[in-house]
């Protein structure tokens, strides 16, 4: 049996490695994901201050800083038993829609977007940042590197720095907002939301109206009917940063609901010796193996995730771009993974209308930003980061120290899904053993669409997946190698 | 940009003089020092005029074996983000050390271990207890964890074997410089370019960022008031404007390396001390606690008694996190001592 690996070069922390087995035909017989990482935040994390949290867990991740940040900060108000006055809950929730912005513009235009735009068989020393400019011209290009500073700034106006803010504690934020500081983000936000319509009209003229793409995504290695998971509000329109989680089956009906305390009724993370993530699954329905339908409880997060547990987007132009991905693709539930780069654009369209609806909110230069908080306890923070549902959960002891912390991150969340899509997506491409450079990014495309965190938690902003490829035949002599970083 | 050059092009341009060859990786980090680098935003173009960048893994596609083949000392700078604990971080670092004439360790990371670094508490089997076994949202009756072979249906598949210490870059390799911060603002890293391209570079081992503290560079006026009580930041009931250690809070300004414009403490929060040690000191806890006892009146203990004296230390808790919260690799009181 031949072995292909899918190695990163580079070997980081945090990097995937992807192995695939050939049969003697030389079709995919299997396909593994692996993750080659772990931390210990949760070991590490024992016996700090409580209120070290927001700022230590945003080191997990320097691309997505403020869900952590934010995951910490509910987690510890929860704890405290304190809820954060009004202005302040608004002022968290403004500078997540600015996170949002910089995080699913670096997404679309520098990681997954370039392989629609540029093509997913160009060579890969085009399908990065650099190409995209090419392919759109370098006016556009400028303003891709303007409107991520924009998401930056506002979130470094909020949260003192926009990497590793530092404004989160436990029943609301240190900072208020100046009437000036208002007047810089909403001509920002203004901006930002002129871009966003930009860009989903981008996605339209060169992906959606071409039909290559659109059978691409529709096509068979790239469908997965899991389950779909996402935070809601009252009216089961998406919510980032607070909310009740919503499950939905493979129908988009709601078989699961439940507030941020009572996560370990529902999830429960399975182990595997072969990787050091985790893979966590519905427990209602059960642990099945790498398998979807609905007798497995694998579930999906992330933009497409939520867009398929909601009901709509809660601002009027992203609930229109919503019913129009729905329509198009063919209703409920959407289980083509490519589709997570649209997904992504309709909710970077709400978080731009989102930030315009909460710069213009009187309460949003309030001083009242915090609450006096209670006695040490237990509390679980649940936001939706960029790529999916994050759980914080801590256990304080009497001096407000962790005694215990417990984090399911996006990604992990997602484990199960983006393993079962490389698997699906090798079978799909992979046929007699031959493999060119094209077909390995036609696998990567399978995982990029999650915009994974240990993709960016590696460093692979240029959408070029650092790769080698080791082709052994049945000998285990290696007879064909790719390398590219 | 970097190969986009036609052959007239380059063979005039060999005529000029030869652009910095500059280059960028990244070891055992969060990503925050790429996403600050691209928060020069435009200015990368400038920094593109002036140099060729001939290893970035984030923006150029270049292969090790490349670097691998190139002339020792052909690298004029690389930037090198991220802590040591792997054995291809450690092969790397060594690589780079070999082919770069300057190193420098850029963030805290890389400087001092930075946060990941406060895994030294603990160990790999600890680590593994805490994940995979005694874990609430965990279900694992057969008690697995992850091993670095497995034989599954279809072959074995490997995972990499992690150190237990987590080290900094220059327990490692030779470093020539150190750019502070978690991440480095923008304007170091400029400032850093600009010292590269005039040839201004102050003497080897130097940090590159202004012999100050935070506190020189905090809103806040400082005026020796001594104070009766630690205080944790959320225990305030509003925030003066005034000193944050005058208000009760620990904050690690007075030992902690500036460079940053106090950011944090714009945002009314106090310095965690990324930035590390201040100038001349060794050990930023050993600076703080010093700085921290003279603030809390300390000096008058002999008019205490035991019980006061121990009463007004205790309440301190968690020293490990709140004074090595990014230093603990690089500390005099190492892990060895920790447990």
């Amino acid at each position: 049996m031949k072995t292909i690996t899918i190695d990163p070069i580079t070997r980081l922390e945090g990097h995937g490695k992807i192995s695939i087995f050939l049969n003697d035909e030389g079709d995919v017989e299997n396909a593994y994901l692996q993750i080659p990482e772990l931390r210990g935040f949760e070991r590490f994390s024992q016996g700090r201050r409580a209120e070290d949290m927001p700022q230590i867990t945003s080191r997990i991740c320097g691309v997505c800083p403020v869900a952590h940040h934010f995951a910490a900060t509910k987690a510890l108000d929860a704890a405290f038993h304190v809820d954060p006055p009004s202005a302040a809950k608004k002022l968290r929730e403004l500078m997540y829609a600015g996170y949002f912005i910089y995080d699913h513009i670096l997404h679309f235009y520098y990681l997954g977007g370039p392989d629609f735009v540029v093509g997913p068989d160009a060579p890969p020393a085009k399908r990065n940042i650099i190409g995209v400019i090419e392919k759109a011209g370098v006016e556009i290009g400028k303003e891709v590197i303007k409107h991520r500073a924009y998401g930056q700034k506002i979130t470094a106006i909020l949260g003192g720095k926009a990497t590793h803010p530092v404004c989160g504690l436990p029943g609301g934020v240190s900072k208020s907002l100046s009437k000036e500081e208002v007047k810089d983000i909403e001509t920002m936000a203004k901006s930002c939301v002129e871009f966003a319509k930009f860009s989903l009209k981008l996605f339209d003229d060169i992906v959606l109206k071409n039909k290559t793409y659109v059978d691409l995504i529709l096509s068979d290695p790239y469908q997965l009917a899991t389950y779909n998971m996402g935070m809601v509000d009252k009216n089961n329109k998406i919510n980032f940063y607070d909310g009740t989680v919503r499950v939905t089956d493979q129908k988009g009906k709601e078989i699961v609901r439940f507030n941020p305390e009572e996560y370990t009724k529902h999830i429960v993370e399975h182990v595997e010796e072969w990787s050091y993530i985790k893979f966590p699954y519905l427990k209602k329905i059960g642990w099945k193996g790498f398998i979807d339908g609905k007798d497995s409880g694998i579930y999906r997060v992330g933009p497409l995730g939520r867009l398929n547990a909601s009901e709509g987007m809660a601002t009027p132009l992203a609930d229109k771009e919503y019913k129009k991905m729905f329509e198009t693709l063919g209703g409920k539930a959407v289980n083509s993974t490519l589709a997570f780069h649209w997904a992504r654009l309709i909710e970077l369209l709400y978080a731009t209308e989102r930030s315009m609806e909460l710069i213009q909110d009187p309460e949003i230069t309030s001083d009242k930003i915090r609450n006096p908080v209670g006695e040490p306890g237990e509390g679980v923070g649940i936001v939706e980061a960029a790529r999916g549902t994050l759980i914080h959960h801590y256990k304080l002891d009497k001096k407000g120290l962790i005694e215990k912390a417990n984090l399911i991150v996006a990604t992990t969340n997602n484990a199960g899904a983006i393993n079962m899509s490389v698997r699906n997506a090798a079978k799909g491409v992979i046929k007699k053993g031959n493999v060119s450079n094209g077909i390995l990014n036609m696998v990567e495309m399978a995982f990029r669409a999650y915009d994974p965190c240990f993709a960016c938690a590696t460093h692979t902003l240029p959408g070029g997946m650092p790769l080698e490829v080791n082709i052994y035949d049945h000998k285990k002599s290696l007879y064909k190698t790719f390398k590219r970083m | 940009m970097v190969n986009g050059m036609s052959k007239e092009e380059k063979k005039s341009q060999s005529k000029e003089t030869k652009k910095l060859q500059l280059a960028f990786y990244w070891a055992a980090s969060c990503g925050g020092c790429e996403i600050a680098v691209l928060d020069i935003n435009e200015k990368i173009l400038d920094v593109i005029a002036i140099a060729d960048i001939l290893f970035w893994p984030v923006a150029i596609d270049t292969k090790y074996k490349d670097v691998e083949a190139m002339a020792d000392k052909s690298i004029d700078v690389c930037f090198f983000n991220g802590a040591i604990r792997t054995t291809e971080q450690e092969h790397l670092a060594n690589l780079l050390r070999k082919k770069a004439k300057v190193l420098v360790a850029f963030g805290a990371c890389a400087v001092n271990g930075g946060i990941p670094g406060l895994a030294n508490v603990a160990n790999r089997e600890e680590v593994f207890k805490v994940a995979y076994l005694d874990n609430p949202s965990t279900e694992n009756p057969k008690k697995i964890t992850p091993k670095t072979s497995v034989k599954v249906k279809e072959g074995t598949l490997t995972l990499p074997e992690f150190y237990d210490t987590v080290k900094s870059l220059n327990q490692v390799v030779d470093v020539d410089y150190y750019l502070t911060g978690c991440p480095p603002t923008p304007d170091m890293i400029m400032t850093a370019v600009g010292a590269i391209v005039e040839n201004k570079l102050p003497p080897k081992g130097s940090i590159i960022a202004p012999l100050k503290s935070v506190c020189d560079e905090c809103r806040f006026e400082k005026s020796e008031k001594k104070i009766k009580q630690i205080k944790r930041v959320y225990e305030l009931e509003k925030f003066e404007e005034k000193c944050l250690l005058e208000q009760g809070v620990i904050c690690m300004g007075p030992a902690t390396r500036g460079g940053c414009s106090a950011r944090c403490l714009d945002a009314n929060m106090p310095c965690t001390g990324c930035g590390g040690p201040t100038p001349n000191s060794l050990d930023q806890g050993a600076k703080m606690i010093s700085a921290l006892a003279s603030i809390l009146g300390l000096e008058g203990e002999e008019k205490m008694s035991d019980e006061e004296v121990d009463k007004l230390i205790d309440q301190v808790v968690d020293v490990t996190g709140t004074f090595y919260k990014y230093t603990l690799p690089t500390s005099l009181i190492n892990r060895k001592v920790i447990k």
